[in-house]
C-alpha cells in the first residue's frame, strides 16, 4: 500500500516538474507579453527534436544540448517578438484587440512552426535511451532519467525565479506585467523587456522539450498536446503568476497521476474537469488576483 | 427610380442564379468527384459562417467548432441505422444545439482568451471521454456509419448552406445582431442599455452549433468508418476561424470567400504537398493578420479608395 502510495505520487512530481516548465514559459508570454502563445508547444516539439538530432547525430548528450537548444529557441521566440508581435502591438487599437490578434496570430505560428518540423524529420515517432535504468525508492523503482528531468525542472524553475524577484531586469519584468505604460515612464525599455519575455518563454518550452525528449516518445505534431496542459496549469495557478504555475504543474502532474493509477485512460479528462471546475469557480486561479 | 429598383434586384437575382446552377448542377455534372469537392467546399463554408455568427460580431473566440461537429458525427453514426437521413442531421443540429447551451450557460460569463481556452477544452474533452467509453466500457474502438450517396450529401449539404446564409444574414439585419455588434464593443454598456447580454450570447452560440451538428451528421456518412480521433479532430476548431479572418468577417460573403479560396485549394495541394501546404497557410494567417485586418473583403474598400483618391490627385 505504502510502496503504492509512493509510486503515484512520485510519479506525478515526475510529470509535474516538466507540467511546471512549460506552464511558466506559458505564463510568462501571457503574464508580461500579453500573447497567448498557442504554438507554445511547438517550441517544446522545437526543443525535444533539437535534442534528439543532436543526440543521435552527433552523439551530444542531451544535458550539453540544453544549453545549444535552449539558447537557439530563445532567439528565434524574441526575433519573433520583435517582429511580427510588436508590429502587432503597435497597430492594435487597445491592448484587448492585441490580445485577440496575438493569439490568433500564433495560431499561424503553430501551423508554420508543426509544417517546417515535419518537412525536416517527418511524422514518425523517435526517442532515444538515455540514463534508462531504475532506481529503487523503498521499493517503489523509477527511471534515472525522469529523476534528472524533474530535478532539472525544478532548479530552472528556480533559478527562474530568482532571476525575477532579485534581479534589476528581473525587475523591469514585473514592473512591465503591472503596467506597462508606466513602466515605461520610469525607464524601462518596455519594448526590449516584453521582447525578452516572450523569449524567455520559449526557453523554457525549449528546455522542457529537451527534457521531455529525454523521457518520452517525441513526433513533429506533439506539440498542441503540451499546449492544452500549459494553458490548464496556467489557469489553475493564475494566469500571469509564476509561482502559481509552478505549483499547478505539481498538482497537475499529482492528480494526473492519482487518475491514471486508477483508470489510465481517464488523465486528460481528469484535467479538463478540474480545469472548468477552476474557471468556474475561481476564474483568478490558485495565486491570481 | 428605376436605377435604384434595378440595383436592387440584381444582387438577389444573381444569388438566385447561382443556387439554381447549384441546384441543378448533378443533372448535367459528368461524374462524382465535382459533387464530393462542392459538398468539401461546402461543408467549409457552412462551419466557418456559422462560426461567423456568433465570434464575428462579438469577438469571443469560439475554438469548440470541431466539439459540435463531431457531436454530429457521432449522431449520425448511433441513430444512422434507425433513423432516415434527414431526421439525423436534424438531431444532429439539435443536440449540438442543446450542448451549446449547455455550454454557453456555463462559459459565456468568461472573458476573452479564457472562453477560447475553455470551448477548445471541450474538443478534447469529450475526445477523450468517447475514447475512454469506447475502449474500458463498450470495447469496440470507433463505428461504422451508414452510407450515402454522393448526390444525397451534395443536396444535403447545400440545403444546409442556404439554411446557414439566410439565418446569418437575418441576424445581421434584425436588432438582435445590433444586440451582438454592440456587445462585442463594449459589453458594460450593452448590458446597461438594457440588452439580456447572456442570454444574447447563449442562444447566439446555440444556433451556430446547429449547422456545425448538421454539417458533421452529413459528412459522417462519407467516411464510412469514424473513431474519436476522427470525429473530434481540433484542426476542424481552428480551420473556421482562419478561413473567416482570411476572408474576413465585415461582410457576410467574406468567410464564404475565405472557405471557398480555402477548401478549393486545399484540395488542389493538401495530397501533394501536405507540409508545404499547412506551412504557406499559416504564413499566410500571419500575414493577413498583420497587413489585413479585415480580410481579403477589407481590402476591397481599401483599394477603391486609393483608385477614387488617385482620380482626385490628378485633377
Amino acid at each position: 500500500m505504502i510502496v503504492t502510495i509512493l509510486n503515484v505520487v512520485i510519479a506525478g512530481l515526475l510529470m509535474g516538474g516538466i507540467y511546471a516548465l512549460i506552464a511558466m514559459g506559458l505564463t510568462l508570454q501571457y503574464g508580461v507579453a500579453r500573447v497567448l502563445n498557442v504554438s507554445h508547444g511547438e517550441f517544446i516539439m522545437l526543443g525535444a527534436l533539437l535534442t534528439w538530432t543532436l543526440y543521435s547525430a552527433f552523439g551530444i548528450n542531451p544535458l550539453v544540448s540544453l544549453a545549444i537548444g535552449g539558447p537557439l529557441i530563445f532567439i528565434i521566440g524574441f526575433l519573433l517578438y520583435r517582429t511580427l508581435f510588436t508590429s502587432l502591438r503597435t497597430r492594435a487599437a487597445s491592448p484587448a484587440a492585441y490580445e485577440g490578434s496575438s493569439l490568433l496570430a500564433t495560431f499561424g505560428l503553430l501551423f508554420i512552426i508543426q509544417n517546417i518540423a515535419l518537412a525536416i524529420w517527418g511524422g514518425g515517432m523517435r526517442g532515444y535511451s538515455y540514463l534508462n535504468f531504475g532506481a529503487n525508492f523503498a521499493g517503489a523503482v523509477f527511471p534515472v532519467n525522469r529523476l534528472v528531468a524533474l530535478l532539472l525542472a525544478v532548479v530552472i524553475g528556480l533559478i527562474f525565479y530568482l532571476f525575477l524577484a532579485r534581479t534589476r531586469l528581473g525587475k523591469a519584468i514585473r514592473a512591465a506585467a503591472q503596467d506597462p505604460a508606466t513602466a515605461g515612464l520610469m525607464g524601462v525599455n518596455i519594448n526590449l523587456v516584453l521582447a525578452l519575455c516572450f523569449g524567455l518563454g520559449a526557453l523554457m518550452a525549449g528546455f522542457a522539450g529537451a527534457l521531455v525528449s529525454m523521457c518520452y516518445p517525441i513526433y513533429a505534431t506533439m506539440g498542441l498536446e503540451y499546449t492544452i496542459i500549459a494553458l490548464i496549469v496556467v489557469v489553475l495557478g493564475g494566469l500571469g503568476s509564476i509561482p502559481g504555475s509552478f505549483i499547478g504543474g505539481f498538482i497537475l502532474g499529482l492528480i494526473g497521476s492519482i487518475v491514471s493509477s486508477w483508470q489510465p485512460g481517464l488523465a486528460m479528462a481528469a484535467y479538463y474537469v478540474l480545469f472548468m471546475l477552476m474557471l468556474l469557480v475561481r476564474p483568478t486561479g490558485i495565486l491570481g488576483k | 427610380m428605376a436605377r435604384v429598383f434595378s440595383k436592387r434586384s440584381f444582387l438577389p437575382g444573381l444569388l438566385l442564379l447561382v443556387l439554381i446552377l447549384l441546384a441543378t448542377l448533378p443533372l448535367y455534372a459528368r461524374g462524382a468527384y465535382i459533387l464530393v469537392l462542392l459538398a468539401a467546399i461546402l461543408m467549409y463554408i457552412v462551419l466557418t459562417v456559422s462560426w461567423t455568427i456568433f465570434s464575428g460580431p462579438t469577438g469571443y473566440i469560439s475554438l469548440a467548432p470541431a466539439a459540435f461537429f463531431g457531436v454530429g458525427i457521432y449522431t449520425a453514426a448511433i441513430l444512422g441505422k434507425v433513423l432516415p437521413l434527414f431526421a439525423v442531421v436534424v438531431a444532429g443540429g439539435l443536440i449540438s444545439f442543446i450542448l451549446a447551451l449547455l455550454v454557453g450557460t456555463i462559459t459565456l460569463r468568461l472573458r476573452g482568451v479564457y472562453f477560447a481556452i475553455f470551448t477548445f477544452g471541450l474538443v478534447v474533452l469529450i475526445k477523450e471521454l468517447l475514447l475512454f467509453w469506447e475502449i474500458t466500457i463498450t470495447h469496440t474502438r470507433g463505428r461504422f456509419v451508414v452510407l450515402v450517396d454522393n448526390t444525397t450529401i451534395y443536396y444535403v449539404m447545400l440545403g444546409i448552406f442556404v439554411a446557414v446564409m439566410l439565418t446569418a444574414y437575418f441576424i445581421r439585419r434584425s436588432k438582435y445582431g445590433l444586440a451582438l455588434q454592440s456587445i462585442g464593443e463594449y459589453e458594460e454598456a450593452a448590458a446597461h442599455i438594457g440588452i439580456n447580454v447572456t442570454m444574447v450570447k447563449v442562444i447566439t452560440f446555440g444556433i451556430s452549433a446547429i449547422f456545425m451538428g448538421a454539417a458533421g451528421a452529413i459528412m459522417a456518412t462519407r467516411w464510412t468508418y469514424i473513431d474519436p480521433y476522427v470525429a473530434f479532430n481540433p484542426l476542424l476548431s481552428f480551420l473556421p476561424v482562419l478561413m473567416a479572418i482570411f476572408g474576413g468577417m465585415g461582410q457576410l460573403y467574406g468567410p464564404v470567400i475565405g472557405a471557398a479560396i480555402f477548401a478549393y485549394t486545399e484540395e488542389l495541394l493538401l495530397t501533394k504537398f501536405p507540409y508545404y501546404y499547412m506551412l504557406t497557410f499559416g504564413i499566410i494567417l500571419v500575414v493577413v493578420i498583420l497587413y489585413l485586418p479585415n480580410g481579403l473583403v477589407g481590402l476591397i474598400p481599401k483599394l477603391w479608395r486609393r483608385r477614387a483618391g488617385g482620380q482626385r490627385a490628378s485633377t
